[in-house]
């Protein structure tokens, strides 16, 4: 049936394609990924922009700021001073538009759509249709997030994770009002976007790999892109339900989360809801919403270490292994957010033995990671120097999670500074390296071009640089018991002057790095977009590696991929520099010759 | 205006200068037959040598972070659960930071030391399940150690308050924050949201208070509309009201219908033992005034939004939640005049602060707090008087003196 289908699939490929079809409402995975990934570009600028408006307010409050000035106007920064507001909203929509549309869609809906058919040896998406609606409901919600930011009374401003009842009283903060509207009507179609598209990805890595593709001969990508599916099949759902409760409670009168509430003078009747029940789903999604960040990025920086070192990538079913453990134990620590939200200790202590579990599969990935690079023979693309950058914010930043984790320490640190810096490190600083890591080994085959090498190091000395220089005084922020989401830290001059200089002191250096990251980023736009165009072209195979999508016969491969047959795989992808081979390399695609162990 | 404009420029001229760059790359590229998927051994050996560079640069970073900055002053722990969690976050600590440069080492001297060199192959080395083991079972061990300690801790910190601890009220609103005191018999008085008025604003259930709401509901005040108003309005023919406003009015009117007969309710069953637990609470707007060495029972109350009580110099948190009352405990160690001195900062003062996101003016929600010693903890609960007027303390106050200074002096044997 399968293969019936995609020789259909192949036949239609003959058609001439107009310019829609082609590069609009195109069915073809890969145009659909090129499509995911310009849009997460564009929102990660977004949401890069909005960040740096704040750390300007953080690290010099009360200071006129023509920039601010330039960007907000006179509604949302007068004379150039943010206002206080505006700055939740700024916090909030960075939130929002780095997890869910750079992370998540971008992160996800790029390297899925461009790698699972070319991986696995497929002609496309098991629904081509699907695969555009996913896309095009991205984009939609992309731009109802974007529009929110232009709504008289503000974007919502209750932070990423709004809420109840702040997020559900207008009385509370104006956010709440037309911005929160819009806020729940793009997450809802966001999530619709994220489950047909999961559903697409698993369907196709199930039924559509080719002929000798076992799945203990799949590329660790493709584990990851998998695990990350489930999980968001299984998780998004509760996200909407959240939602839509929240919407219920807004809209309709209902008292799911409302109880007992006096706002601007006015006593609502809501009574005997429940505002922890809201945490408590949307934290069924939120946690496991980490690891569909994370779990891609991992994967990816899999693929780039073990090629880029010339080595199999150390302990391959261990590595699967401890992706399904995260993906599963992802499911049932999520009540780690909320030790002080009031919920029973006795429910905090089971969450606090899951949590602290989840390290270990972590540590398991990083030992593996270390491995492969040992004896290598590495050579330092810049996809390399981002899988490596990965590897190391993925250390720095586990290891608070163990404070984190801990409840009787996350007393002390939560919702301060340090907890942000803590998960800017592990999930912010690496999911976004492995992107990049993604974006600059596949380049070739996504453009038919090679990006610059030199700016590529540029890119990544400056971002790696700037990203510890960022996050690495923040946690001591943190550790001085700064709350976050302050509009600023004026108010511990009033019981710790000294306190209060320090924060300044370090709230200014990390502005500075921030702002040396943002300019970081132009040397990646910039040789993005050149290489687009004028970049050299790209060989067969530039990196020389073991996967499939470097057999197509094409740099730029297609609709339908291969042209003739599909590939048939006799091997897993990690055969480098293996003993009696001629080649420091082996494709998928050729045989075990006679006697040769598989590995 | 002059400064925008500087700002565009300097981006434009970014954008300039790096597209130069490129043009000048790839013009020696096509002259010396370079190809991008080929990366030079110097370029190589250049990345490998920077990985040990960015190495020592972190660690230097990041030892001059610790030491300049290691605590920012929050200072020792102020509460006797806070020493504890300080042990533990130090254990913790510890070991993080070893785990952070052990592997973040291995990771860059591995990079470093293993960049291409002519000639050599890389080993192919693709599993190991002896080596794979020790690396899950070591972190395995020191988890369970660390979740065993950490429970312990939480166990201790959570457990229900006894009877020795003194119970106080922290009433949470956008933006700042109340406390009631429970006063001579250490219980508060009753609340319901429903008993909110602007002569109450704690909605503390007494009688008098009840008929005040009550008598709010059906006939109203100046500026807001009673029962009784909103049906003559309703039935009045002579004011001609739009459909939208009779809505309003109407859905006004259920909600006021509802909230009565809930607050009569509320009266019929009402016991006069109520009163008593309210009269002699104690409210405080301006400062958290504790005794040290006394243990305290925190009730939270929210009147909006959740909000979150966060004493960092006593490492406690809770979050206020509307609808629901929250609670944390602890013991203050060290009064506000010993922690200037272990500072050695004279403008010290402890804080409340809110650490849950409520609203635009959320950075400002703070409320001092003060721990005194049993003199002055006395003198200053003279001067304030309970929710019916009469004094805090009258007569007794040397056999008070004497209850706390035994309070306060065992702690200092300890």
């Amino acid at each position: 049936m399968a293969a019936a289908a995609q020789e259909a699939i192949h036949e239609h490929d003959h058609h001439e394609e107009s310019f829609v079809s082609k590069y609009i409402f195109s069915y073809d995975h890969k145009m659909i990924g090129k499509q995911f990934l310009l849009a997460a570009i564009f929102m990660g600028v977004v949401g890069m922009m909005l960040s740096v408006f704040f750390r300007i307010q953080l690290a010099w409050p009360g200071e006129s700021s023509d920039f601010l000035n330039l960007f907000l106007g006179d509604r949302w920064a007068p004379e150039g001073i943010l206002n206080q507001d505006m700055y939740l909203g700024l916090v909030t929509i960075h939130g929002t538009i780095m997890v869910f549309f750079v992370l998540t869609g971008g992160l996800s809906g790029t390297f899925s759509n461009v790698l699972i058919p070319l991986q696995i040896g497929a002609r496309d998406m098991a629904s081509g249709f699907i695969n555009m609606m996913s896309f095009w409901l991205f984009a939609i919600s992309s731009i109802i997030m974007l529009a929110s930011l232009f709504v008289e009374s503000g974007p919502a401003m209750s932070g990423w994770t709004v809420y109840p009842p702040l997020s559900a009283l207008p009385q509370a903060v104006s956010g709440s009002g037309l911005g929160m509207t819009l806020w729940l009507t793009s997450l809802t179609i966001f999530i619709a976007s994220s489950l047909i598209g999961s559903l697409n990805y698993i369907s196709t890595v199930v039924n559509l790999r080719t002929k000798g593709m076992k799945m203990t001969r799949m590329p660790l990508t493709i584990w990851a892109f998998l695990i990350t599916a489930i999980v968001g099949v299984l998780s998004f759902p509760v996200l909407l339900s959240a939602a839509l409760l929240l919407f219920m409670d807004r809209v309709m009168g209902t008292s799911f989360y409302l109880s007992e509430i006096i706002v601007g003078g006015e006593m609502l009747d809501n009574v005997g809801g429940s505002p922890v029940l809201y945490q408590h789903l949307f934290w069924f999604l939120g946690h496991p919403e980490v690891y569909i960040v994370l779990m891609p990025a991992l994967g990816i920086s899999s693929e780039v270490i073990s090629t880029n070192s010339r080595k199999p990538i150390f302990g391959y079913r261990a590595m699967i292994g401890s992706l399904l453990a995260i993906g599963f134990l992802s499911f049932i620590v999520w009540a780690h957010h909320m030790f002080v939200s009031g919920m029973d200790p006795f429910l905090g202590s089971v969450f606090v033995f899951t949590t602290l579990l989840i390290a270990i599969p972590s540590a398991v990935k990083v030992f593996n990671y270390l491995t492969t690079l040992w004896k290598g023979s590495i050579i330092f693309t810049p996809a390399m120097l981002f899988a490596i950058g990965l590897v190391s914010t993925f250390i720095s930043g586990g290891v608070t999670g163990i404070i984190l984790a801990d409840s009787a320490l996350d007393i002390q640190v939560h919702d301060t500074y340090f907890v942000v810096a803590h998960f800017h490190v592990v999930m912010g600083l690496s999911a976004i390296f492995g992107m990049f890591a993604g974006i600059y080994h596949w380049f070739p085959k996504i453009y038919g071009r090679m990006m610059n090498n030199r700016l590529g190091y540029a890119h990544f000395w400056t971002t790696i640089v700037s990203g510890y220089g960022v996050f690495l005084p923040m946690h001591f922020v943190g550790l001085g018991g700064a709350p976050r989401r302050y509009y600023n830290n004026s108010i511990f001059d009033t019981f710790n002057p000294t306190a209060g200089e320090m924060m300044l002191d370090l709230n200014v250096i990390i502005t500075v790095f921030a702002i040396i990251g943002a300019f970081g980023q132009v040397f990646f736009f910039f040789n993005f977009f050149y290489s687009i165009f004028r970049g050299p072209k790209a060989p067969l195979n530039p990196w020389r590696s073991n996967t499939l999508e470097w057999t197509t016969p094409t740099a730029m491969p297609g609709h339908g991929n291969w042209p003739g047959d599909l590939p048939v795989v006799h091997r897993w992808p990690y055969d480098y520099s293996k003993p009696g081979a001629d080649d420091d390399f082996i494709p998928q695609t050729v045989p075990l010759k006679p006697g040769e162990e598989e590995h | 205006m002059g400064s925008k404009l500087i700002i565009i420029l300097v981006i434009i001229f970014g954008v300039l200068a790096i597209a130069q760059l490129v043009r000048v790359s790839e013009l020696t590229a096509k002259h010396t037959k370079r190809k991008e998927e080929d990366i030079p051994e110097n370029e190589n050996k250049f990345n490998a040598n920077m990985m040990l560079i960015f190495m020592i640069a972190l660690y230097a970073g990041f030892i001059y972070l610790m030491l300049e900055y290691g605590y920012m002053n929050l200072g020792p722990a102020a509460s006797a659960h806070g020493q504890e969690i300080d042990w533990l976050f130090d254990i913790n600590w510890i070991i993080i930071v070893a785990i952070f440069f052990l592997t973040n080492s291995l990771l860059f001297i591995f990079a470093w030391k293993y960049v291409k060199k002519p000639g050599v192959k890389a080993y192919y080395y693709a599993h190991n399940n002896k080596l794979e083991m020790v690396w899950t079972v070591i972190p395995a061990a020191v988890l369970s150690v660390l979740i065993i300690l950490g429970l312990r801790t939480w166990n201790d910190t959570t457990a229900k308050a006894g009877v020795e601890f003194e119970d106080i009220e922290i009433f949470a609103y956008q933006f700042a924050w109340t406390a009631r005191y429970s006063g001579m018999n250490n219980e508060l008085g009753k609340f319901d949201y429903k008993l909110t008025t602007a002569e109450n604003p704690y909605a503390i259930m007494t009688k008098e208070n009840i008929e005040r709401s009550l008598s709010l509901m059906k006939v109203g005040e100046l500026g807001q509309s009673g029962i009784q108003m909103l049906e003559d309005k309703l039935n009045d023919r002579s004011i001609m009201l739009s459909a939208d406003e009779r809505k309003d009015l109407e859905k006004e009117l259920g909600r006021k219908e509802r909230m009565s007969r809930l607050l009569e309710a509320m009266s019929i069953t009402y016991a006069d033992s109520l009163d008593e637990l309210a009269n002699d609470d104690v409210i405080v707007e301006d400062s958290l005034v504790l005794l040290k060495g006394q243990k305290y029972n925190f009730s939270f109350r929210s009147k909006d939004v959740i909000h979150s009580a966060y004493f960092p110099h006593f490492r406690a948190q809770m979050n206020t939640v509307p609808g629901m009352t929250t609670y944390f405990k602890f013991q203050p160690i060290y009064t506000t005049e010993e922690m200037k001195g272990q500072l050695d900062d004279s403008n010290f003062e402890y804080a409340l602060l809110c650490n849950k996101i409520c609203g635009g003016s959320h950075y400002r929600m703070k409320m001092s707090v003060k721990v005194l010693g049993p003199k002055e903890y006395l003198e200053w609960q003279k001067t304030k008087s309970t929710y019916d007027g009469t004094p805090w303390i009258e007569g007794n106050e040397a056999k008070l003196l004497e209850y706390y200074e035994t309070i306060t002096s065992r702690l200092d044997e300890n």
